[in-house]
């Protein structure tokens, strides 16, 4: 049976399972948003010398409250060391020194491919979305991925309408055939599952079920016909402190960045 | 040799119509300033680049100053799409623009390449990255030694580069502190540099060694506009506003909206406006 006795909502099972999936010793590149409340969640709890970089130059950082852009002052404030961009991208990144990018998405495929650029086609587009920023590189040079993003039908679909950053592309060995040597998106956490490519095909398969989900919830908010795994796990639910944990940073942040707000009106 | 100057002479004397121009700072140090009085004096058909393009060239985009745009993120930082790039991305208005979409990556090492006299960056990037295939100015060479093929880009050379910084000392050298982004590479990527400081001090006689100090003879002009990041934020003077930027969202999601808060919070105004933008964030920096 599930246990929901906290009373925790399916963005909080997303973000602390997703927190879970982070090591101490990882060297994590953060996008912000959902990410970013996972990997301090985990920093907070179980991973307190797991290494933050955010791309603007941001190593060993330790914020109190979340950032609401990647360069906010707090994260250079708490920070180990900040350096330039360029260094961020060439020696960091593309040198092999980050063990896990993660990544949200606005559009997702099976395979793990994420568009974050535009809805429609790229010179005529519907909705011309932010691009891709730090990620394509992220996403190529990173020795993992981790990806999270809540689930609906408009963002996890069967064709993406750009490539922002390259996933398991048409699946199989398809990054070794791009000459891309890392392993690419190995974990989805949704607010439903978690996910992990099968070892041939790489297309993503439920192995966990978050508490109280079914399998038809899944699929209902899926865009592609889902795979589950023979032996579908439950995830366990959020612990008391995983939860406070969350709640605390979430009410920190908000104080914080409303702020501004309060001091300019008055 | 650097000049100290108002910041109407520092625009006027450096920037022309049909420039290439960068105004860069990567959500910290934004040149906000610069790029206002920029807009007051009207140039028309800029080619700009920035790395982020914000709220400055969202402002710019929609009052039809550019007639060309490379970035890699065209986002309100935290907050999300940028609406008068994109009534002028999907619709041609107020004027259409032209596009070259880069990762950061690619911008970061066309930036370097600029500064260091290269005419284009190498770098392992864009691997089954789908820009790959809509900008031409994305390309692939061999690495002689190793095989490796790797993604090439022109190196960035812009006439004009802006930047705000912390310090200037009474000789023009300048300090960038915190978040530096890709400041210093702009500035020596570019033929001429335009600095809009928070203050000048006396000498740099008593820094660490090791920090970033841009030369006085690589800068053309310095202004001090005290607060002239604003909504961004200069570290050790004064915090982001990001109400200003939840704020800029709602503005800019409206053509008469945006005009009229263009010229009742640009146009009518001066650089010396600034500084009074940002008296309630000294206490939080």
């Amino acid at each position: 049976m599930s246990d929901n006795s906290l009373g925790f909502t399916p963005n909080e099972m997303m973000t602390i399972a997703a927190s879970r999936a982070l090591r101490n010793d990882d060297v994590c590149f953060v996008g912000i948003g959902a990410p970013s409340a996972a990997c301090n969640v985990a920093r907070l709890t179980h991973a307190p010398d797991i290494t933050l970089i955010y791309e603007s130059g941001t190593i060993g950082t330790a914020p109190d409250v979340l950032p609401l852009s990647i360069g906010d002052g707090e994260l250079c404030e708490t920070a180990i060391t900040t350096v330039a961009v360029p260094e961020m991208f060439r020696y960091w990144l593309q040198g092999g020194r980050i063990s896990i990018g993660f990544l949200g998405a606005a559009q997702l495929d099976k395979f793990g491919n994420i568009n974050t650029t535009v809805i429609g086609d790229y010179f005529h587009p519907k909705t011309r979305l932010p691009g891709g920023g730090g990620a394509p590189e992220i996403a190529t040079s990173s020795k993992e991925i981790y990806i999270t993003m809540a689930q609906t039908k408009r963002g996890m679909v069967e064709k993406i309408d750009f490539f922002t950053s390259f996933g398991h592309g048409e699946g199989g060995d398809h990054r070794k055939r791009l000459g891309i040597d890392t392993a690419g998106p190995t974990l989805l956490i949704t607010d439903l599952a978690i996910w992990k490519p099968d070892p041939v095909s790489k297309e993503f398969t439920v192995v966990s079920l978050h508490p109280g989900v079914t399998r038809q919830q899944v699929q209902d908010t899926c865009g592609w016909v889902v795979k589950f795994a023979e032996a579908l796990d439950e995830t366990p639910a959020p612990s008391e402190l995983e939860l406070k944990t969350l709640r605390d940073l979430q009410a920190r942040t908000k104080a914080a960045h409303e702020g501004t707000g309060k001091a300019k009106a008055a | 040799m650097v000049k100290f100057l108002p910041l109407k002479q520092a625009v006027s004397e450096n920037l022309n119509s049909g420039d290439t121009v960068a105004f860069e700072g990567f959500t910290h140090l934004i040149p906000t300033a610069a790029a206002h009085e920029a807009i007051r004096q009207g140039f028309r058909d800029l080619t700009l680049i920035r790395m982020t393009p914000d709220l400055i060239y969202d402002q710019m985009i929609g009052m039809g100053m550019a007639k060309k745009i490379i970035f890699s993120y065209v986002g309100n930082p935290g907050v999300g799409l940028l609406r008068r790039a994109r009534d002028a991305i999907e619709n041609g208005f107020p004027r259409s623009l032209e596009i070259e979409e880069h990762s950061h990556a690619g911008m970061a090492n066309a930036y370097e390449a600029g500064a260091a006299g290269l005419p284009c960056a190498v770098f392992r990037g864009y691997r089954g990255a789908g820009l790959a295939a809509v900008n031409p100015n994305i390309k692939s060479v061999t690495c002689p030694f190793t095989g490796e093929v790797l993604a090439a880009v022109p190196s960035i050379r812009p006439d004009v580069t802006f930047i705000h910084a912390q310090k200037a000392d009474r000789k023009g050298n300048v300090l960038i502190e915190g978040i530096i982004g890709i400041q210093k590479e702009a500035v020596l990527a570019a033929r001429r540099a335009v600095v809009t400081v928070e203050e000048v001090v006396d000498n740099f006689d008593d820094l660490h060694p090791n920090l970033t100090v841009l030369p006085r003879w690589t800068i053309a002009a310095i202004s001090v506009v005290p607060g002239g990041s604003h909504p961004s934020y200069a570290h050790g003077y004064y915090a982001r506003d990001n109400a200003a930027y939840l704020e800029w969202d709602e503005i800019a999601a409206d053509r008469d909206k945006f005009q009229a808060w263009m010229q009742a919070n640009v146009i009518e105004k001066s650089a010396g406006d600034f500084e009074a933008r940002v008296e309630h964030l000294r206490k939080a920096a």
